[in-house]
């Protein structure tokens, strides 16, 4: 299903962190977010989760429900008791809710996304334990057992080797040849330009969408930094759209 | 040895009631506390236990030491302060501990001027360190229900409960799972507490929650080896106290809680998950 952004916006204490976004992302993209430091690029991948309130505007063909989203790892209590194994079943919730039990097929289902993310051997290992490289593969193996049509991964290779890198960029493209709808928030520009068919570039307003490599010019990227740079602290209230 | 461990609960009805009693609190508080310990919250337990006096008090004033007048006044106060830090949480930039701080003192200041309308020392310590030895049936009946609610209600809650602490997020998306965990928790936290409160009064109820929650991380790395680790912990330090009181005639809750301290503190020495004897006597490192 096609997700369209229309006329979006989403706010910190009034200031907009999205202003005004329209956009268009067809089923089975495999889109990437960037954009300088405070673009509103997580912003809008949490909204699109359902995870903030929208101010104004709408996303429609997005049901929360339908949706596998990947946290920064700082979101995570890795201190808490919980094994590899049983991370990777919570992706099982949407199924299983509160009291449908787990059964075999589900066990081995999960054995399977750990196996597929290089994790095996390792499922009965605490989460507190492992590196951030391995807490990112159980993390994909997660959203390999939500297996949802649309997947929402916000900065997943941040401080990652290139060997994980690598290994968890072969299970993105084969979620993108599966049709899957993949959203990613990047910093990293160059993954984008390899990887990523097709970029928005955000400065809190859509400055590009399209091909990546049409997208992500020198010109706007300059644009882009000095539009995030343009913070006032007395603005007066947006006018744009109101009745 | 054996009569001087058994000779109370096997020779005085209302020793066998306070056992029963503690034991009945013990079973559901001590996996209530031991979230309450893994999601931060032992301070915030700590709060809702004073939260819980001016309902008491109110009650007491209008009804005496009724069991019913208690429990109600209680939970009223309890459940009352909980949905409105949540609210004021969910709904302004406050972090909820702060505003549950700010309920929290505001129902503790109204329950020692209520009760003091009364002018009672005697009734303000009873309230505030509850009185175990004197539980009758009414009381253990409902001790148990609470037990039991308590226990069916953790076991609905438990995979979003876990699933709350380790991402946040994860439940958010959908809406509903991540309120029902989030409230039915605050919930139990407060039908636990007002338990407790028969058994230890506000002021100690918290102890017989965090303190084998504490000392059972101690010992296993699993949230089920805590549970099996905390539980046992518990039951020794209620048996332990109640013992200890009737001995050396001390009063009954803060034996209980010393007690369980007793054993917070050698598992913080002892315990072989990251107690302190491991970590300044540590084994050779491994080779893999």
């Amino acid at each position: 299903m096609t997700i369209h952004v229309t006329n979006l916006t989403l706010t910190y204490e009034r200031h907009p962190a999205i202003h005004h976004l329209t956009a268009t992302i067809p089923q089975g993209e495999w889109l990437a977010i960037v954009g300088p430091n405070g673009a509103g690029k997580s912003t809008l991948l949490n909204a699109m989760a359902g995870l903030s309130t929208i101010d104004e505007g709408t996303i429609n063909g997005l049901d929360p429900r339908t949706v596998a989203y990947l946290p920064q790892q700082a979101q995570l209590d890795k201190s808490f008791p919980i094994t590899v194994l049983q991370l990777v079943m919570t992706g099982l919730w949407e199924e299983l809710g509160f009291s449908k039990s787990l059964s075999h097929a589900d066990c081995e289902r999960c054995q399977e996304a750990i196996a597929a993310v290089g994790l095996q051997g390792f499922e009965h290992r605490m989460i507190g334990t492992l590196s951030g490289g391995q807490l990112q593969r159980s993390l994909f193996a997660r959203v390999l057992v939500q297996n949802q049509p649309v997947i929402l991964l916000d900065e997943p290779f941040n401080a990652i080797d290139t060997k994980t890198l690598s290994d968890l960029t072969k299970v993105i493209e084969q979620w993108h040849e599966n049709k899957r709808t993949i959203i990613m928030v990047t910093h990293d520009l160059e993954y984008a330009k390899q990887y990523c068919p097709r970029t928005m570039l955000l400065a809190r307003e859509c400055i590009s969408q399209g091909p990546t490599k049409k997208v992500l010019t020198t010109e706007n990227l300059e644009r882009a930094r000095k539009l995030s740079e343009n913070f006032d602290e007395d603005a007066n209230d947006c006018m744009q759209g109101a009745a | 040895m054996a009569s001087v461990l058994f000779y109370p609960f096997t020779e005085y009805l209302f020793m066998q009631r306070a056992l029963v009693g503690s034991l009945a609190v013990c079973i559901s508080a001590v996996p209530v506390g031991i979230f309450m310990t893994l999601r931060r919250m032992s301070l915030t337990g700590d709060a809702m236990a004073h939260a819980i006096l001016p309902g008491a008090a109110i009650a007491y004033l209008l009804s005496g030491l009724s069991l019913i007048g208690l429990t109600m006044g209680g939970l009223l106060a309890g459940l009352v302060v909980a949905a409105l830090a949540g609210w004021v949480a969910r709904s302004t930039h406050l972090k909820e501990d702060t505003s549950l701080a700010s309920f929290y003192l505001i129902s503790l200041a109204l329950g020692v001027l209520v009760i003091s309308l009364k002018r009672s020392n005697v009734d303000l310590f009873h309230v505030l360190f509850g009185n175990i030895l004197a539980l009758d049936n009414a009381a253990l009946w409902l001790l148990a229900s609470i037990s039991t609610v308590s226990l069916l209600l953790m076991a609905v809650l438990y995979r979003p409960l876990v699933i709350e602490c380790v991402d946040p997020s994860f439940l958010r998306r959908t809406g509903k799972a991540s309120s029902a965990a989030h409230f039915g928790f605050l919930f139990l936290m407060v039908i636990n507490l007002v338990a407790g409160f028969h058994a230890l009064g506000t002021l100690m109820a918290i102890g017989i929650m965090i303190l084998p929650a504490a000392a059972g991380r101690f010992w296993a790395k699993t949230l089920d080896g805590i549970l099996l680790f905390s539980l046992p912990i518990g039951f020794s330090g209620c048996y332990t106290g109640l013992s200890i009181s009737f001995y050396f005639d001390l009063p009954t809750g803060p034996a209980i809680v010393l007690s369980l301290g007793v054993v917070y503190l050698l598992s913080l020495f002892l315990g072989v998950n990251g107690g302190l004897l491991k970590k300044y006597y540590p084994k050779r490192h491994l080779a893999g």
